[in-house]
């Protein structure tokens, strides 16, 4: 189907239904019970699943194929955003100009910074990437603070032009009238699904995103991508020049970052120096290596993963944690709820650590070598992932 | 003149820092292959062991003063710390003032011991793996090791004075030639220099002049002929990662008067000592050393209002600035080796 | 927004599909069209709790937690009832809000407005919380205002001291208890004067972001106003943590006074450094050289250890006031976590407790009714006098302390002591000051 093999169409399926089935089953516990506090299914976080998710995949074309370990990807989402917002600013609140225009912009940042950075490469060319995204991150927040708004992000004013914008029309971002916070809610019986318009636009430009993803993978261009990560010299000795095709996944990348913070600024107008810092460059990278660096599905699970973990674990206080264990005797109840404590809410991080380390010493090939690992428990082939062969160090 | 003398002293205090954890870091990873990112999370605990002599040496019992109220009126609980009690209060007054320079015996062997644990237990898996993997797992380390800092010290900074008789400035400028109390530096940060002075030309003379250093220079450069040889390479490894570890560990402890140490010290440093390590050259310690002070002294002069009126915003992102150009220019950085990390 | 109900049949057979473990639904859906976001219909309202739990804010959001969880607890009628006994309005009976039960969902703003708003979102789609409190930095305060703004709930604003959030950024739907950088100058310039005279040179060093920036802007006006000259203002990146290179230039510029517009983590350290620097010792132009940080906080003041004494700041509120709210407020927090709040404590403390009490007044969760209720009202007995919620801006303006270090404070909750309380009407200014000019409240949104 679509030019794939029968593999691909399945994982492309799969994916699919996921997606467009996430509000089901992201709230798989009904809406007024306990534990109606791990579901996920509401607007904003599947959003950022889904958003994450693409800057993953864009990542992983890059990072998984060619191996160049790129530390400043936050860059291009930072970029990305700010030109939505200034479309929104300009224009009016249509996402189409503003997400096209997010593509565009971080895809030009994107060859300006692949250009210089990949004239080296391993950890030099790691460096180079976060030089120029740290760069990017302080200057927005500082000097150049008429252009980003500095700390508080850039945002909408009522005083902005927006040229287009027509008396009544709409002030939340919209697609052609359809505004991104519209959304069904449907009750069934105690279970409350939300179907939100923002979340099926993103899912599908996730889909897309994710279906290029594939072709790239299995294309030539794919191929040469990976010869350059098993072995560069050999590729340059059989009159190969490299350089073009990096820079060509770099900044494929590049504006699949910057398709995210477009994405991320349609579903909430509001743009963020902090997206462009180290940190945010990390995250990208822990998503993909959590997943499955290399394999197709990997990036967004590990998206998925990392998201959920940081917007409900953070929420875990310690009072939730009284109700939840009251159930245990007093002996019992205080020292669970003191380790337990250590975890969640403010302690969070903790279980960030905790879940990379454990994550990487148990399964190398990340989230997706352990979903392999429970398929073959089960006796069944695992399904159609191709994970490239990891180097040794040096 | 005077300006510039002032920031070419706090490039070279600055420099220092930065040179001694990158010295760590390349240690590490010029010996063992290793990208450590948890490296910053030692310097972290290195201050933290300062802050914690500190208590032990604050921990106190509580007699009533019925003349004072507390907070909620009841009788004001006076503290006395136990050092006072038992060594008498002279003694015990100057074992807290001198809490942070006793530190640093208290933190040599937690430090290595720490190191020891971190290379048997963890890293020593990851010597044959990417070093994405690396860097992942060490990440984690050092999130788990920070949050561990903060639940049990708090987020806030935790204030660790120098001793009293190095808390004062000293006439710079007087030996210069200069007026008095034009170029005035603080005692401690001149104490720090030249303790990571001593530490870095330690480090070097054992590196240079012991037979163990030259196993270990062997080592870096061709692991797998040293081995062959007959050479317990692997032991002398774990000793080196001790060794950095101590390092990083004492500029943490020396550190904690300048700016009072918070959990997340290490991450503010991580970045920096890595853009330091590879200006410098990946596997080349005279290479971290030098670019730590390149990048300290570079860092002030930006920092002076001549140059920032020129350029606005020039100290947010000198170092990087820096690090592009050198990098360009150079492609291993400063003193890199050819294919050391380049794939 | 729209609710659609299946048909019964659909309804089975979904239920029956999505699990069988799961007990069986046995009423189908109630709600009707509600008239305002997470309109509250069971016997419970949620508020959610938005506060810094990672990164250098941390204790500080640690501390605002603590507040809330207090004001919850005597807003439920249990505890003491802390402050609700000494406020001025009576509306608050210790039956929750309207007899609903508080309960409440907290997040982590991380301090970065992107994952301030994430939090704020989620406790708005997902828990169904109808105010948003907390916050510690400006950024987030005016991201999270702006966000509750479009979705139609109230935003109480925890610590935020710009004067954007109620100057630029002030949105209908936004009220802030706590002070702003004008109101730090206003109150700190005429102390400035008794303590160092008129005749000053003045060394700014500001934070390179946009609170930094209203801060200088303020108390360079206040000091110029009364006669100092400014010698220097020069921007230091938030992410420095060593001051090094920007106090060295301070000892031959001729300053006589250094002021730091600094907070948290960047304070601590240039405070620190411009100590070992020995600018406290030194003498210019035959005066003390002095030291002036604007914006002082108790979390503060304990990172600097010895550093702080006898340095001048302001204070939205301090422990140490002697009026009979901050008594009950200080027994309570004391005597449930054994030792004295913050500032930022009593502000989300009596955020909390205004909020209620103007839906009570209001008779609706409505946030539009709230804010109704909200503007323009005066109170008395939450800690800081008689205090205004003005409905220009929804700023609220009460007295100000200016505070010094402790010379030699009895114990470690006695870091700082107040010099003065500068009377509400030294602080106040025109809702059209150029500080605060080009913002605009907007219509109050119920959202639904």
């Amino acid at each position: 189907m679509l030019g794939l093999n029968r593999k691909d169409t399945a994982i492309l399926l799969v994916v699919a239904a996921l997606a467009i089935f996430a509000p089901i089953i992201l709230n798989l516990f009904p809406a007024r019970s306990e534990l109606a506090f791990f579901n996920a299914g509401y607007p904003d976080l599947m959003q950022r699943f889904v958003i994450f998710g693409i800057f993953a995949i864009g990542f992983n074309i890059l990072f998984g194929l060619t191996g160049y370990l790129s530390f400043g990807h936050a860059a291009f989402l930072g970029v990305g955003s700010y030109a939505a917002v200034w479309m929104f600013k300009l224009l009016n609140y249509n996402v189409v100009p503003a997400i096209l225009l997010s593509i565009v912009v971080a895809g030009l940042f994107s060859v300006v910074i692949g250009w210089i950075s990949l004239r080296r490469s391993g950890i030099y060319f790691s460096i180079l990437t976060l030089a120029f995204a740290e760069m990017s991150y302080r200057l927005a927040y500082s000097v150049l603070t008429p252009l980003t708004n500095g700390e508080t992000g850039l945002q909408v004013y009522t005083d902005d032009p927006q040229v287009l914008m027509q008396a009544g029309g709409h002030i939340v971002p919209h697609l052609f009238g359809l505004e991104m916070r519209a959304r069904e809610v449907i009750d069934v019986g105690p279970w409350q699904f939300v179907f939100p318009v923002g979340y099926y636009l993103c899912a599908i430009l996730m889909l897309v995103s994710f279906y290029i993803s594939i072709r790239i993978f299995r294309s030539p261009f794919g191929l040469m991508l990976r010869a350059i990560k098993s072995n560069q010299t050999r590729m340059t000795y059989t009159g190969l020049n490299p350089k073009p095709y990096t820079l060509a996944a770099f900044v494929i990348s590049g504006m699949y970052a910057g398709l995210a913070g477009g994405l991320l600024a349609s579903m909430d107008p509001l743009a963020g120096a902090e997206r462009m810092q180290w940190t945010a460059s990390g995250e990208v990278v822990i998503m993909t290596i959590l997943g499955g660096a290399g394999t197709l599905i990997g990036p967004i699970l590990g998206a998925g993963t990392i998201k959920y973990l940081e917007n409900v674990f953070s929420k875990m206080n310690e009072g939730l944690l009284h109700k939840w264990f009251a159930f245990l005797p007093d002996w019992v109840e205080s020292p669970v709820i003191w380790v337990v404590s250590k975890f969640t809410g403010e302690g969070w991080h903790l279980m960030l650590g905790g879940l990379f380390m454990l994550v990487i010493i148990a399964l190398p090939g990340g989230l997706v070598e352990g979903g392999q690992r429970i398929m073959r428990l089960f006796g069944r082939k695992p399904k159609a992932e191709t994970r490239t062969s990891t180097e040794p160090a040096e | 003149m005077d300006a510039i003398i002032l920031q070419i002293l706090n490039g070279l205090d600055k420099g220092s820092a930065y040179a001694l954890i990158a010295l760590g870091l390349t240690l590490i990873f010029g010996t063992l292959g290793v990208v450590n990112f948890a490296h910053g999370a030692l310097f972290m605990i290195g201050a933290f062991c300062a802050v914690t002599l500190s208590k032990l040496f604050n921990l106190s019992f509580e007699t009533l003063d019925p003349t004072k109220k507390d907070f909620l009126g009841n009788p004001l609980k006076v503290k006395t710390p136990y050092v006072q009690e038992w060594f008498g209060p002279d003694v015990g007054a100057w074992l807290i003032d001198w809490s942070v320079p006793l530190a640093i015996l208290f933190s040599i062997p937690i430090m290595v011991a720490i190191g020891f644990v971190m290379e048997r237990g963890l890293i020593k898996h990851f010597y044959k793996r990417p070093h994405a993997d690396q860097i992942l797992v060490t990440f984690g380390l050092a999130i788990v090791l920070q949050e561990i800092i903060k639940s049990n010290f708090g987020a806030n900074p935790v204030p660790t004075p120098a001793p009293e008789v190095f808390r004062g400035s000293f006439d710079f400028g007087v030996l210069l030639g200069f007026d008095p109390n034009v170029i005035i530096y603080p005692y401690w940060r001149m104490v720090y220099f030249a303790f990571a002075a001593v530490i870095i030309g330690g480090v070097f003379a054992f590196l240079q002049f012991t037979t163990f250093g030259m196993v270990v220079r062997a080592g870096m450069a061709d692991r797998a002929t040293v081995g062959l040889l007959g050479i317990n390479i692997d032991k002398r490894f774990t000793i080196m990662f001790g060794l950095a570890a101590a390092v990083a560990g004492l500029a943490g402890v020396m550190y904690a008067p300048i700016n009072s140490p918070n959990y997340h010290m290490g991450m503010d440093f991580l970045v920096l000592s890595f853009v330091v390590v590879v200006v410098g050259g990946m596997g080349s310690l005279p290479g971290a050393v030098a670019a730590g002070f390149l990048l300290g002294i570079l860092e002030s002069f930006a920092s002076m209002n001549e140059v920032k009126s020129v350029i606005p915003g020039i100290d947010q992102i000198i170092i990087y600035l820096v690090a592009i150009v050198i990098l360009l220019a150079r492609p291993r950085g400063l003193m890199g080796r050819k294919g050391v990390m380049e794939d | 927004m729209t609710k659609t109900t299946l048909s019964r049949r659909g309804v089975l057979k979904s239920g029956a599909v999505a699990g069988a473990g799961l007990a069986l639904p046995t009423i189908f859906t109630a709600s009707s069209a509600a008239a305002f976001t997470n309109e509250p219909t069971g016997g419970t309202v949620t508020l959610g709790f938005n506060v810094p739990q990672s990164g250098p804010y941390a204790d500080e959001g640690a501390d605002e937690l603590r507040a809330f969880e207090l004001a919850v607890e005597h807003l439920n009628g249990e505890g003491g009832g802390g402050m609700m006994n000494t406020f001025s309005s009576k509306a608050l009976k210790g039956n929750g809000i309207m007899g609903k039960k508080v309960q409440y969902v907290t997040g982590d703003t991380q301090t970065k407005s992107d994952a301030a708003r994430a939090s704020a979102k989620s406790m708005i789609e997902k828990d169904g919380a109808i105010m948003i409190s907390g916050g510690s930095s400006s950024g987030v305060a005016v991201a999270v205002q702006g966000l509750c703004q479009e979705a139609g709930v109230i935003f109480m604003a925890g610590l935020t001291h710009s004067n954007d959030t109620t100057g630029k950024d002030k949105k209908a739907n936004g009220f802030r208890h706590f002070f702003n950088a004008y109101m730090s100058a206003a109150a700190l310039a005429p102390v400035l004067e008794k303590l160092y005279g008129t005749d000053r040179q003045a060394y700014h060093l500001t934070a390179d972001y946009t609170w930094g920036w209203t801060q200088q802007e303020s108390i360079q006006a206040a000091t110029e106003a009364m006669g100092w000259k400014t010698v220097n203002n020069v921007l230091t990146p938030l992410a420095q943590t060593d001051f090094s290179s920007y106090i060295a230039p301070v000892i031959n510029s001729g300053a006589d006074v250094l002021v730091l517009n600094h907070y948290g983590g960047n304070m601590v350290n240039s405070l620190t450094n411009a100590v070992q620097f020995g600018l406290r010792e030194k003498q210019v132009n035959g005066k003390n050289f002095e030291i002036v940080v604007p914006l002082y906080s108790e979390l503060m003041a304990k990172g600097a250890g010895q550093n702080i004494k006898g340095i001048v700041g302001s204070q939205n509120w301090d422990w140490k006031l002697e009026d009979d709210g901050t008594k009950a407020f200080v027994k309570a927090f004391g005597e449930k976590y054994g030792f004295p709040p913050s500032q930022a404590a009593q502000t989300c403390y009596a955020q909390t407790l205004l909020y209620a009490d103007a839906v009570e007044r209001a008779g609706s969760f409505n946030p539009c009714a709230v804010g109704e209720a909200l503007a323009g009202y005066e109170f008395d007995g939450l800690g800081n006098g008689p205090t205004l919620y003005r409905a220009d801006d929804h700023q609220c303006f009460k007295d100000v302390l200016v505070v010094r270090g402790a010379e030699n404070p009895q114990d470690e909750f006695h870091l700082v002591e107040i010099v003065e309380v500068t009377p509400v009407e030294q602080v106040t200014y025109d809702p059209e000051h150029p500080m605060f000019a080009g913002g605009n409240l907007g219509e109050c949104n119920p959202g639904a």
